[in-house]
């Protein structure tokens, strides 16, 4: 193997890693020291340092000629606030306005991570699901085999939405296997509100279950979040 | 401090306060631009996207929580409306997109001529890069965000950050490499 192949091959130590924040000067007082004593002692680290500045340089020049919004954009964001009672209390509102006020009001980190989810759910048809959501809204909350309706407010939930393509047999099954129960749905989205524990549990743990299913069943859940 | 000004510009907003919002809108308005232009790289549509962002501070501020910065928070919501934008795109003017890179790659005496020149090089393997590598790059570099700060606007671990970051530097390097810039790293 070359040396460039060795180079472009070689896994960055954790204070190459940091080098475009300290840059950017957004690291902390300790990171900051050490970069800067790694730096000092370290030619080859510097001058790799010099093309981290380079490409902070032009990456800020990219941004500056982005220019500006147009000056009545004040004025633009106004007309839609003043015009919000009437599309907020409307039936108008479309599905992928709806979704799309549900995932803006989950934390940054929630939205982050359910980004790719919420960009199917523009192209998702959720049809699949009818006779599972009779089923659902008209005897107050889906009752699998293993875990008994309860009524919504009481234990910990998460809002799912299952995958277009998968049949209400895996569904079925899936809610079997992770001792979980439809109570609510579906909201906008096609999302159900699903029972995960009977007690109320720490939102760590909650995220954790959340984690789990989601990791685990991605052939079956399209997008899943906690919710109260 | 900022950080502390901003909460309470959303807590007035969350009261219906347009003074509030027209501060908060002042304050944030050109970066997230300028975020959404380098994600989108369309000017109309960034625009449109600013004040869809900032409408939905107006609808959501009543559910900020605190848990990160107020600036977090709306480059969250930015990057969310980015990325959805990006999904709607026609296929028309994604081709345009990948003519204008072909386009960027021609050897014309224009493109010669920046060749000599590293930082105009650099410049427009930077502007290739993908949306992934296009956004923590911007955010990095641009917005002046921290680990954690890019870690809540994605939604990745701090040490995916980290990674995700070498990662769109290594891709860079690769582009260099095909403008006849080799610099070996990462």
């Amino acid at each position: 193997m070359t040396t460039a192949n060795n180079a472009k091959q070689r896994e960055p130590s954790e204070i190459e890693l940091l080098l475009p924040w300290y840059a950017a000067g957004t690291l902390d007082q300790d990171e900051m020291r050490r970069v800067e004593a790694a730096l000092a002692s370290d030619p080859e680290l510097a001058s790799r340092y010099e093309w981290v500045r380079a490409e902070f340089a032009q990456e800020t020049a990219i941004g500056d000629a982005a220019g500006e919004p147009s000056p009545g954009d004040a004025q633009t964001l106004f007309a839609k606030i003043d015009a919000l009672p009437a599309r907020r209390h409307g039936q108008s509102a479309n599905l992928s306005a709806r979704i799309a006020e549900f995932l803006l009001s989950l934390s940054p980190r929630t939205l982050g991570w359910s980004a790719a989810a919420a960009a199917l759910v523009i192209l998702l048809q959720a049809g699949l699901l009818a006779g599972f959501v009779f089923q659902a809204t008209n005897q107050g909350g889906y009752q699998t085999a293993s875990a008994p309706t309860t009524a919504p407010g009481e234990g910990s939930y998460v809002l799912i939405r299952f995958q277009p393509q998968v049949s209400v047999a895996d569904i079925t099954n899936f809610l079997k296997t992770n001792k979980l129960s439809i109570v609510g749905g579906p909201a906008g989205g096609q999302l159900y509100k699903v029972r995960v524990a009977s007690t109320k549990l720490a939102k760590a743990d909650l995220a954790r279950i959340v984690a789990s299913l989601s990791l685990q069943n991605d052939k079956v859940i399209a997008f899943i979040a906690m919710t109260d | 401090m900022q950080t502390t000004s901003d909460e309470i510009l959303i807590a007035k907003i969350a009261k219906g306060d347009r003074l509030a919002m027209e501060a908060l809108f002042a304050r944030y308005r050109i970066p997230v631009f300028r975020f959404l232009q380098r994600m989108l790289r369309n000017e109309a549509t960034a625009e449109d996207l600013n004040s869809d962002v900032f409408l939905n501070v107006w609808r959501q501020a009543g559910t900020f929580e605190g848990r990160s910065a107020v600036s977090t928070w709306i480059f969250a919501i930015a990057r969310f409306k980015a990325l959805n934008a990006l999904q709607r795109r026609p296929t028309e003017e994604l081709d345009e997109q990948k003519a204008d890179t072909i386009a960027d790659e021609a050897d014309d005496p224009e493109v010669a001529l920046a060749k000599k020149d590293k930082a105009a090089v650099l410049r427009q393997c930077l502007l290739k890069l993908s949306a992934e590598h296009r956004e923590i790059v911007n955010l990095v570099y641009y917005q002046h965000k921290s680990v954690q700060d890019v870690a809540e606007i994605v939604g990745i671990p701090e040490a995916t950050v980290k990674t995700r970051m070498f990662y769109a530097r290594k891709k860079l390097s690769e582009l260099l490499t095909e403008q006849g810039i080799e610099r070996g790293w990462p």
